[in-house]
């Protein structure tokens, strides 16, 4: 009996071992969103391009969406506009942007130059309805559903693969789900 | 007395050391000052960026710095709330500034950070079902510990403790040392 005792650290440290090889696979900067199917937070902010109008989550009522946090200043939203320039185009999801904590002519200028893919874009001067999404960072781009939930949260450029693999089935779900009722 | 006499003569060896010393002043100087720019210059300028500019109520900033420390900026995620430069620590530092103005509790303030940024923002974890193993995991293995401890001194008790002969066992031993000392003295 003693002498199989004798094997309980090395069991231990084998646990131990297979926890942080797990930890070194995952990424710390993806901090899990604890808005995931909670209600999108309610806002409503002048839009990028017609100043004197808004734009508030409620006008996209019974509508699924997508909402993307942008700004001119961040590197890696330059990485991902081609793409989402493509997936406007194909019409499969209406997105929009919050544009965050940026200047009106720099935001202008960059959809000038590089093409504009949201519907329309609401400005966050100081940030504060980007608090009330828990962004930390951009781009984040979140999906939501025609109840007004937040369905799938994806921090960082939206790759080609989570375009296909995350937000285009969830989409395609809701959208059957909402025919339904 | 004898402290100040002891006194008088380090002073002296001081004295002679350093006029010994002359010759290799100049080198030691520059290394002085090698080791100046090193170490106290980046240390000056590390504290002219640190402290932020007070807006206000010195109370209030206090119970703000306070507060922040616990808290994780989620930019640079090993930096506080408290002492990180970043864009979003700046705002949600206003932002928590604002809420206590508005006279919400600590506690509130809280609830409000991790409704938007989950967990992650606490660097003390709240004790929840998904916590409880990080929160009692020592205690438990603490008690797995003296378990074994226990287990062990209670089998070493076991195997040292002094078991007296039968008298069958003691003819034997008898009769083995008979013959051992009997074919010592043969």
């Amino acid at each position: 009996m003693l002498r199989y005792l004798i094997l309980i650290p090395l069991g231990l440290f084998l646990v131990l071992v297979a926890f942080l090889a797990i930890g070194l696979t995952r990424d710390p900067r993806e901090v899990p969103s604890p808005l995931i199917n909670k209600a999108a937070p309610t806002f409503r902010l002048p839009q990028l391009q017609e100043p004197n109008k808004t734009f508030s989550a409620e006008d996209m009522r019974g509508k699924v969406w997508v909402l993307n946090v942008w700004a001119s200043w961040c590197i890696s939203c330059r990485d991902e506009h081609p793409l989402l320039i493509e997936y406007a185009k194909t019409g499969a999801v209406p997105i929009y942007g919050l544009n965050w904590k940026d200047r009106r002519e720099d935001a202008l200028d960059w959809l000038g130059e590089l093409g504009d893919p949201y519907v329309a874009s609401a400005v966050d001067i100081d940030g504060r309805v980007a608090i009330d999404y828990g962004v930390y960072g951009a781009p984040e781009t979140y999906l939501i559903d025609q109840a007004g939930v937040i369905r799938h949260k994806h921090i960082g450029p939206v790759t080609p693969d989570a375009w296909t693999k995350e937000f285009l089935p969830l989409f395609q779900q809701l959208n059957r789900e909402g025919a339904a009722k | 007395m004898k402290r100040a006499l002891e006194r008088g003569r380090l002073a002296r060896m001081l004295q002679r050391g350093r006029s010994r010393t002359v010759r290799a002043s100049r080198p030691r100087s520059v290394l002085l000052l090698f080791l100046l720019l090193v170490f106290v210059v980046p240390a000056a300028l590390a504290q002219v960026r640190r402290p932020e500019p007070v807006k206000g109520d010195a109370a209030l900033e206090e119970r703000l710095h306070k507060l922040s420390q616990e808290l994780r900026c989620l930019v640079c995620q090993n930096e506080t709330l408290a002492d990180s430069r970043a864009d979003l620590a700046e705002d949600l530092r206003d932002e928590i500034r604002e809420q206590m103005k508005a006279g919400k509790s600590d506690k509130e303030i809280i609830a409000f950070l991790t409704d938007r940024y989950g967990q992650f923002i606490l660097y003390k974890p709240q004790v929840t079902p998904t916590t409880y193993l990080l929160w009692f995991g020592p205690f438990l293995l603490l008690l797995a510990g003296l378990a074994v401890l226990f287990y062990y001194i209670k089998q070493r008790r076991d195997l040292i403790a002094e078991q007296p002969l039968t008298s069958d066992e003691r003819k034997r031993a008898e009769e083995m040392l008979r013959s051992v000392s009997g074919k010592e003295t043969a």
